[in-house]
């Protein structure tokens, strides 16, 4: 097994735009979701179903926060939902979207 | 995660929406006549699915999004449109593992895989010498094994090397992780059943009680790093949990689809009592998997039956269904590889004879060819790929 992937905090994930890896499929459940990445082999749970509403919009989101956001979710579980993602990060499920925000040496 | 009303592990106990992973043995034809075949393969079926029946099978997979098949048989690949159903599962979404014992698996073969990134290959040997294997495989089926190793390691590929456990090879554990990192593979154990021909060869081959305690402390020392599919949670008794989730996955996240497309709950349960419907029925597989009567009674709360009052039932949960059904076991009661001793004291109450036959053999008439010829004196012989548990390793 390889070494615990590096871990992002709650923080750090909500204020990025993240996309799901295309290789993974999601299946809802009454729990939740299944997700099965085709890359890596490795199989994950969603177990809540506002946790899949959060996966779902993320690609029409700017920022995980603005997803969470949108599903209804309050500040006071932002920081749940932040780790929640955090681990589908770490195992290669979301994937960094390119910065949206144009950075100091781009053009205006 | 977040909140949930129950553990997950409960939520698998009822049964999913769709299996994540299921068995699908493509045929019954074998080049080997392995003594403890689990589905007494040998001779084609007549009845066998079409490739177009294979294909629909397929595109339902799909639909449910059961996310991969571990392929198996018999010898899949001796089926002519073995490659062609291979590049149409994994271009339709469903990712394939398939067993082998790699008499088909030449330079060409490798590199066809190796090519398919939504592939995995495991090879089969169940012993780590040759006169250990052939014993049980028949002869030359290590070597044949061996060569589909180079073939696959020449092209990069990293496969499975699959062994069944049994009394002969447990002493040599070491050597098939020896020989799984030659070849840059992965090592895969799993747990002998009295399935199909196993049952011929069961009192033989099975470990012995110290063995199983040989091999639970060598699972435990190696970890994540070798796969078991799952197939040991009997073994959870003696303490330690083994990575996975211990739970049997029969009718509740994982089936069989056999090659006349028969669904039975599980790959080491080949007779009626286990049979849930056919493929071919009105409704497909998604019909039998949601509404069989097998499957939905699989999915109702179990009651532990005798094992109830032990105090490592919430450990074992009983043990493999397959395993008491065909020693004659209830399947109530304890496995018959109880690691605390009930299994063998219920299985000298089983009367000589008494136990279930599978319903059905395709065997070799007469055997093959330099078949398996038994270590002992009595008559035997052994396997063939393993249900994959996809659970296995998972963090809960």
């Amino acid at each position: 097994m390889a070494a615990d992937p590096v871990r992002l905090d709650a923080t750090t994930v909500l204020d990025q735009g993240w996309d799901v890896d295309p290789r993974v499929s999601i299946r809802p459940e009454s729990f939740g979701a299944l997700l099965y990445h085709f890359g890596t082999r490795r199989l994950s749970f969603l177990k809540d179903r506002r946790l899949l509403d959060v996966v779902q919009r993320l690609p029409q989101s700017a920022t995980a926060r603005e997803a969470c956001l949108a599903v209804g979710l309050s500040e006071a579980e932002l920081a749940t939902y932040g780790r929640s993602l955090a681990t589908l990060v770490a195992t290669d499920m979301l994937v960094a979207r390119r910065p949206s925000v144009p950075g100091p040496g781009d053009p205006a | 995660m977040t909140t949930t009303a129950l553990p997950l592990v409960e939520h698998f106990a009822l049964g999913l929406d769709a299996p994540i992973c299921l068995t699908w043995e493509l045929t019954y034809a074998c080049n080997l006549a392995c003594s403890h075949c689990l589905s007494s393969s040998g001779r084609r079926d007549p009845r066998e699915l079409s490739t177009d029946e294979c294909k629909a099978v397929i595109d339902e997979l799909q639909r449910m999004q059961v996310f991969y098949v571990n392929i198996g048989g018999g010898e899949p690949t001796v089926r002519s449109d073995f490659w062609e159903l291979l590049d149409y599962a994994t271009s339709h979404d469903v990712g394939v593992k398939f067993s082998t014992n790699g008499i088909k698996i030449d330079a060409e073969a490798a590199r066809r895989i190796a090519a398919n990134s939504y592939v995995d290959v495991q090879i089969s040997i169940d012993g780590a010498t040759a006169d250990v294997n052939d014993s049980v495989r028949g002869e030359g089926s290590f070597d044949t094994a061996v060569r589909a190793l180079q073939h696959l390691a020449d092209v990069g590929v990293s496969p499975k090397l699959s062994v069944v456990c049994t009394r002969y090879n447990i002493p040599q554990l070491d050597q098939f992780k020896a020989i799984a990192d030659r070849f840059g593979a992965q090592l895969r154990l799993t747990r002998l059943r009295p399935s199909g021909r196993g049952a011929d060869v069961w009192d033989d081959l099975h470990p012995t009680q110290a063995q199983q305690r040989e091999l639970y402390d060598w699972l435990v020392r190696n970890g994540e790093g070798v796969l078991t599919g799952d197939s040991f949670f009997h073994l959870a008794a003696y303490g330690e949990s083994l990575p996975g989730l211990n739970l049997c996955g029969a009718g509740r996240v994982v089936c069989l689809i056999d090659p006349v497309g028969d669904v039975y709950a599980c790959p080491f349960a080949i007779h009626d009592q286990f049979l849930a419907g056919n493929v071919r029925s009105e409704g497909g597989f998604d019909r039998v998997w949601r509404e069989s009567e097998l499957f939905l009674e699989l999915r109702e709360p179990q009651s532990g039956g005798t094992c109830k009052s032990c105090d490592q039932y919430d450990a074992c949960r009983g043990g493999c269904m397959a395993a008491k059904f065909f020693t004659g076991l209830p399947l109530d009661g304890p496995d018959p590889e109880c690691v605390k001793g009930y299994g063998e004291m219920a299985l000298s109450k089983v009367t000589p004879g008494a136990a279930p036959k599978p319903s059905l053999d395709h065997s070799h008439k007469g055997g093959v060819r330099g078949g398996p010829v038994p270590l002992t004196l009595t008559i035997r012989r052994p396997d063939k790929a393993c249900d994959e548990n996809p659970l296995t390793g998972v963090q809960l």
